[in-house]
Formats: C-alpha cells, sequence, structure tokens
C-alpha cells in the first residue's frame, strides 16, 4: 500500500496504521505524509494511528511533522492518533515548551484503535 | 577542574549528518552512563542544533567532547557555522520566533535540555553555540 516511502502503512479495519521506524527529515517526512493521505483516500479510512514506539528523540522538527500529518489527515475527515511515545521523549518535549497541539494521543497501538472505534461507532448511533 | 578526555569532529555538509551527530552524541551518552531522560535531552539538543546548522548556514560542524571533573562525565557539544548570524539574538533565546521551519522553539527549547548553553553570533559573522550536559552523581 506503499507509494513513495519506506514507512509502511497498514490497514486495520477502517483504520490506518503506520509505525514510524525510521528517522523522519526531508524526504522521508514528505513521503510519509503523501503516502498516508493517499491511503486515506484509497480505503475511505476515518481513522490513523501513528506508532512512534521506536523513536528514542522526537525533535520539534519531527513532531512538527507529526502533528501536520494529523492535521492533512484531519482535512480529509480521518482523525489521528499519535501512540507509543516514550517516557524520556514526553519528559524532554514539554520541557522544550512543545505541545504538539492539535493532535491526539494513546499509550499504545491497542488503546488508539480503541479510542478511534469507540469514537467511529458513537458517531455512527448519533447519525 | 574541567578536562576534555577525548573528542570528535562531525562535519555537516549534508542534511543527514544531522543524524551523524545525534547518534554519536547518544553512543556517547549511552557509554557512559546517562540515563534514558539524560540521553534523550542531550540527543534532542543537538538535534535541534545541527538542524539549525544545515538550514540556517547550510551546514558547519559538531565538535563533540567528552569531560571529566573527576567525579562525573560530561559531554560538551560545540556547532560552529558560518552562515548569516543571528541578528535578534534575545528574541531567538525567547522562544517562538520562526523563520525556516523549525527554529520556533529550537533554541530557547534546547536551552532547556542543558546544564550550560552559551551562543555568539553576530550578523555576518556566523553562528557559535555550546552546551554541556553531565551525569548525575
Amino acid at each position: 500500500m506503499n507509494a513513495h516511502g519506506p514507512i509502511p502503512i497498514l490497514r486495520v479495519g477502517s483504520n490506518l496504521l503506520t509505525t514510524v521506524h525510521i528517522d523522519l527529515h526531508d524526504t522521508v517526512a514528505e513521503a510519509f505524509q503523501q503516502d498516508v493521505l493517499l491511503a486515506i483516500e484509497r480505503t475511505g479510512a476515518t481513522g490513523l494511528v501513528i506508532d512512534i514506539t521506536g523513536l528514542e528523540e522526537v525533535d520539534t522538527y519531527v513532531a512538527r511533522i507529526l502533528a501536520d500529518t494529523g492535521r492533512m489527515a484531519k482535512l480529509m475527515g480521518a482523525q489521528t492518533v499519535v501512540v507509543g511515545m516514550r517516557p524520556e521523549v514526553a519528559a524532554t518535549l514539554i520541557r522544550m515548551g512543545y505541545m504538539m497541539e492539535g493532535v491526539e494521543t494513546a499509550l499504545d497501538v491497542d488503546e488508539g484503535l480503541t479510542l478511534l472505534i469507540e469514537r467511529q461507532a458513537k458517531k455512527r448511533r448519533s447519525t | 577542574m574541567v578536562e576534555t578526555v577525548q573528542s570528535w569532529e562531525v562535519p555537516i555538509a549534508r542534511e543527514d549528518d544531522i543524524v551523524l551527530v545525534r547518534r554519536k552524541a547518544r553512543a556517547l551518552a549511552q557509554e557512559r552512563g546517562f540515563d534514558a531522560f539524560a540521553a534523550a535531552a542531550l540527543t534532542t539538543a543537538a538535534s535541534e542544533l545541527a538542524r539549525n546548522v544545515w538550514v540556517h548556514a547550510g551546514g558547519g560542524k559538531a565538535i563533540i567532547e567528552e569531560l571529566t571533573d573527576g567525579y562525573r562525565t560530561g559531554i560538551r557539544m560545540t556547532f560552529v557555522d558560518e552562515g548569516p548570524g543571528i541578528t535578534d539574538v534575545e528574541r531567538v533565546l525567547q522562544g517562538g520566533f520562526s523563520t525556516a521551519r523549525s527554529l520556533g522553539l529550537g533554541v530557547s527549547g534546547t536551552r532547556r535540555l542543558v546544564e550550560e548553553f552559551d551562543l555568539q553570533t553576530a550578523p555576518g559573522r556566523g553562528t557559535r553555540v555550546v552546551i554541556v550536559k553531565w551525569t548525575r552523581f
């Protein structure tokens, strides 16, 4: 399901799951964002889980790429949850003053998918 | 008295070199017993500053030094470029000042991650940033 980049995007029910396991710098980051958006279009997914368990550090550049990806997905109608942030990464980002606004987070992939599925079920009930 | 045990110089000539600088800092921090929080703080600071060298000056270098004060290990990182320099230093140090993509919290945030921080710059004269992080007792 990959168009350009080295980061795989998997379909899990009505959601997408992607695990960022390599450094997100310029060329990789741009390909990643495009792959995510194209996958949303192709699958009609309404949710996206970005797993960052593998990232030992997240600087403000990478944090911004993750937040931007979430905002792009949201424009298309898909909700993003960033999961698996390590304790030292959370501590470092907050100490730097970075809030990663506009992005929801959850503990791990399970929690992230559960959150999306509950949200989608609620939406269906109300419509 | 603080002494330098050994040092390495890493050129920053391509975007990928940011990763090399960060990896070297991480490897050294882990070998010398920095905990996960201190190692993440140092490597994140290194990443921000190396990116600044790349984005704002188009290149430069990083010098990584292992320090000792007789009790603890420190890591000093010096980032040097011959780019345009910074005109409004106070504003950059206060943060929330964003020009080319990443700088918004880069410098001000980095300062909060390390024990020592020094910035020398002048318009047209390049920029030199020095940070030091020490192991805990």
